[in-house]
């Protein structure tokens, strides 16, 4: 048979599993049949829910506005496909090509879509990561219990860690009149994502609505009483804190575990593929027949220097499924490079919070538009001179703009005229990253063209 | 044909009921250099990044004078300007203020609940069609739906309607920049319409401060939030601009929107059969005839480099809608009425920090009559096509729109 022949005949009779039924598994599984995907198709999840949308969890559901379970994801056409919720994948064999389940099953598949996303980073003391009162936020179970919790009105609550999902927390916590402390190890809230100049505005909201935040501070212990129930936190300066609920916010891990062994690229830093979203097998060579998308995927961006980026990003998930998909089911040229522009939201103490490019790469920064003390400003970051991200704070609408000037690599210092400019956006600053890891290389490509199918890719040389 | 005659051609009151061909015509050059120095933006990808574009103003006085602009400079100092013509920070500040009544996350409910009663004014209105077998869409329902829901909504008396529509229609006849017809006498008419208006709503306002009921000039009148209050005079500004856009633009959705469908039966069977098929219907009707054709007031502030072309600083600029949302790169069968598009990210509403203020209200009205439209009106028939239209060419609509029935269904 011919390529076009095989390709046709995959189409119609293919066995594809998709392992992980959330955001990107289900728009993954939704891109199939779109596209004219016939064969069987298997979904497989370990949690019980149907796929459901996180990113009210931290928000609306711990605002007591919307139940936990209120937030299925919205279905964009009938799937057709047998669903195996509430049952881990365990295990991947790669040339037997079966994934092995906890019940003891095995799923036969001539294509798979690795889509198993990542679950919150625990405690690490384990015993006192199970005291009565100890939360993390992945899931929508967590949030129901969580929710529970904060709806009894504990005296105090301690957040350990100040990124977006623990700075969230802390908003909604206020937002319910409950007493807050903030415990961060960094200078600044945020400060690992968007850099301590933006940290500062962030260090402000918290302080001004109320929260103790503490920085450049850690939690030495957690303590419980006889019973098992959490009565106090020790911090690294001394201090002990009185407190009856401490949510755990200190990031993600990557769920490849069930992958060891199985020859596929897989590691604490998520699965290696390529700008495909092929997965790269051990010796670093392309599979075929395996693809990764959403939180666990790591692929190259071209526009980022080639660095394998892992976003957690809703939107990733969603465009990565939607290339991984259509790849599935195409062959040679068809193939749709992965081009999406980084982006995410959040929404704390009143402020909506938006992101494009890659804010962590910016060594510079100026505030383009608006101004930081009123906390409504579009700052754009720069690295090396071009211009790498920005971040808007209730300037949402502009940011279209400044992604298409990332894709172009556009000149950083931002020279242009534009509508409300201040005096402190005239002049770039360092943006203040911890530990900024700087990539090596220059700007070397741009991104040209709107639609998936027009996206290019165009070398141009380093702006000197 | 050059590009200039052909901007005169789509402003021509002769072309105004298909201008579409024309549109087409101009998307040849995206961004092209008019004769008077106005450089019109005709293509979906381009008007949408300018629209998101800071380089982009939409405050006349960054405007550096072009021989034969169509829009005056001159804007009388005593007449404020309303948030749809100001740049932040002034535009967010008081769009800001202006959504606190109407949105969320303040008022998140305010559209949603105004549901039934809107439900009742359509039905009444329909039901004044009993013993005839011919109406105007017009002059029967488009205009008085939406005039009685914007009076309703902001806090207007009803029987006061006849003074303002008579102000808004000379306000919004100074829109239309065609400027073979006068425009030094419709500007003229345009500040004497809002002078009078202005001061018609002060007193109006005053009488909300002391008297507030649930309407949104009481609560722009008496509430406090943390930007504070708006002056008495942004106040009026405001009241202007949601009074006329509240009232001028749904008209044309909701007659263009009954023209399209009775230019397509089928589609109105179907909605007559299946009433969800209002919300993705009015979208695409927003795109393939939006009420707001163009927007020619913006400004740049900088030197543009945009599909090959540098706008300069100071140049006027036209954003046409109306043909993006035609652009047959961002739409497949552009030029085909598809009721169930998907995809279907139109411009229809604008889009960037100016996108319509009122948008999920005009979505709601539209719907609501449409689907009671198709619904009672038995076997309706176009009675002219083309129906004679406003004069307006950037707010296009039918002047009139004569349809016969057979009976009214209950």
């Amino acid at each position: 048979m011919s390529v076009d022949e095989l390709s046709r005949a995959f189409r119609q009779h293919g066995r594809i599993v998709i392992v992980g039924a959330s955001l990107a598994g289900l728009r993954a599984a939704e891109t199939l049949r779109e596209e004219g995907f016939t064969g069987s198709l298997t979904m497989i999840g370990d949690e019980p829910q149907e796929p459901y949308d996180r990113p009210p969890l931290s928000k609306q559901v711990l605002l007591g506005h919307m139940p936990a379970d209120a937030t299925p994801l919205p279905r964009r056409r009938a799937l057709d496909a047998q669903w195996r919720l509430g049952v881990a994948a365990t295990g991947l064999d790669l040339t037997g090509r079966q994934v092995r389940l906890a019940d003891g099953e095995e799923v036969p598949f001539d294509r798979l879509l690795i889509a198993t996303g990542t679950r919150a980073r625990p405690w690490v003391k384990e015993a006192e990561a199970d005291l009565d009162g100890v939360f993390v936020l992945r899931t929508s179970d967590d949030a129901a219990r969580l929710n529970r919790r904060l709806t009894a009105r504990p005296r105090r609550v301690l957040i350990v860690g100040a990124g977006f999902t623990g700075s969230e927390i802390a908003s909604a916590c206020r937002e319910r009149g409950l007493e807050v402390t903030v415990a961060e190890r960094g200078p600044a809230p945020l400060v690992g994502a968007l850099g301590g100049v933006i940290g500062a505005v962030a260090a402000e909201l918290q302080r001004e609505h109320g929260v103790d935040l503490r920085c450049g501070i850690t939690v030495t212990a957690l303590e419980g009483d006889s019973a098992g129930r959490l009565t106090c936190a020790h911090l690294s300066d001394g201090t002990v804190l009185d407190v009856d609920v401490a949510v755990i916010a200190l990031g993600a891990m990557r769920n490849t575990e069930w992958l060891a062994g199985s020859g596929v690229a897989a590691g604490p830093r998520g699965v290696a593929c390529d700008a495909g979203c092929r997965a790269f097998d051990i010796h670093g060579i392309v599979t075929d027949d395996i693809f990764v998308a959403g939180d666990v995927a790591r692929s190259p961006h071209p526009l980022f220097g080639y660095q394998f980026l892992s976003l957690e990003h809703w939107g990733n998930a969603v465009t990565q499924a939607e290339v991984a998909a259509h790849n599935m089911i195409s062959s040679g040229p068809d193939r749709l490079p992965y081009l999406w522009v980084p982006a995410f939201w959040s929404a704390q103490f009143g402020v909506n919070i938006k992101s494009t490019g890659v804010p962590t790469m910016g060594d510079k920064l100026m505030i383009t538009q608006g101004s930081l003390a009123e906390h409504r400003f579009t700052v754009a970051y720069g690295f090396q001179g071009r211009v790498i991200a920005a971040v808007a704070f209730d300037q949402a609408r502009w940011l279209d703009f400044y992604r298409r000037l990332i894709e172009t690599a556009a000149p950083f210092p931002l020279e242009f005229a534009n509508v409300d400019r201040r005096p402190e956006g005239l002049r770039a600053v360092p943006s203040e990253f911890p530990d900024p890891s700087l990539p090596s290389h220059g700007p070397t490509v741009t991104l040209s063209g709107y639609s998936p199918s027009d996206r290019k890719v165009t070398f141009t040389p380093a702006r000197m | 044909m050059t590009s200039g005659t052909l901007l005169r051609q789509i402003t021509d009151y002769a072309n105004r009921a298909d201008p579409y061909p024309l549109y087409t015509e101009l998307r040849r050059t995206p961004v092209a250099r008019q004769d008077d120095g106005v450089y019109t933006v005709s293509t979906y990808w381009e008007i949408l990044s300018l629209l998101h574009d800071p380089r982009l103003s939409s405050d006349l006085r960054n405007r550096v004078p072009q021989p034969g602009d169509a829009l005056p400079l001159e804007e009388d100092p005593s007449l404020p300007v309303s948030f749809i013509r100001l740049d932040p920070p002034e535009h967010d500040r008081l769009r800001r203020l202006a959504t606190r009544p109407f949105g969320p996350p303040k008022c998140p409910r305010r559209v949603f609940n105004m549901r039934g009663e809107l439900t009742r004014m359509v039905s009444d209105l329909i039901d004044g069609f009993q013993g005839r077998n011919q109406v105007d869409i017009v002059d029967d329902f488009a205009y008085p739906f939406p005039v009685a829901v914007i009076c309703k909504l902001l806090g207007v008396p009803r029987q006061d309607e006849a003074r303002f529509h008579v102000w808004a229609e000379a306000i919004v006849a100074a829109l239309d920049p065609n400027p073979a017809e006068g425009p030094a006498e419709r500007q003229r008419a345009s500040q004497q319409a809002r002078s009078e208006m202005g001061r018609y709503l002060a007193e109006l306002i005053e009488e909300h401060r002391h008297v507030p009921g649930d309407d949104m000039f009481s609560a722009l009148a008496t509430d406090h939030g943390p930007d504070g209050q708006m002056t008495p005079v942004e106040l009026i500004a405001t009241g202007v601009l949601l009074l006329i856009a509240g009232h001028e633009t749904t008209v044309n959705l909701i007659s263009n929107g009954m023209l399209t469908l009775l230019r397509h039966p089928d589609v109105l069977k179907r909605l007559r059969d299946d009433p969800g098929l209002a919300v993705p219907l009015v979208e695409e009707l927003l795109r393939y005839e939006p009420p707001v054709q163009l927007l020619p007031q913006r400004t740049a502030l900088d030197d543009i480099d945009i599909a090959g072309t540098v706008i300069p600083k100071g140049a006027p600029i036209w954003l046409v809608l109306a043909s993006g949302n035609r652009d047959p790169k961002r739409f497949p069968d552009a030029e085909r009425f598809e009721p169930e598009r998907r995809d279907n990210q139109h411009l229809g509403f604008g889009s960037g920090i100016h996108y319509c203020f009122g948008a999920p209200l005009a979505r709601l009205e539209a719907q609501l009559a449409l689907t009671e439209l198709a619904r009672r009106l038995d076997n309706p028939q176009l009675v002219n096509d083309p129906p004679p239209y406003r004069r307006n060419p950037v707010l296009r609509g039918p002047r009139h729109l004569s349809v016969a029935f057979d009976d009214l269904l209950a």
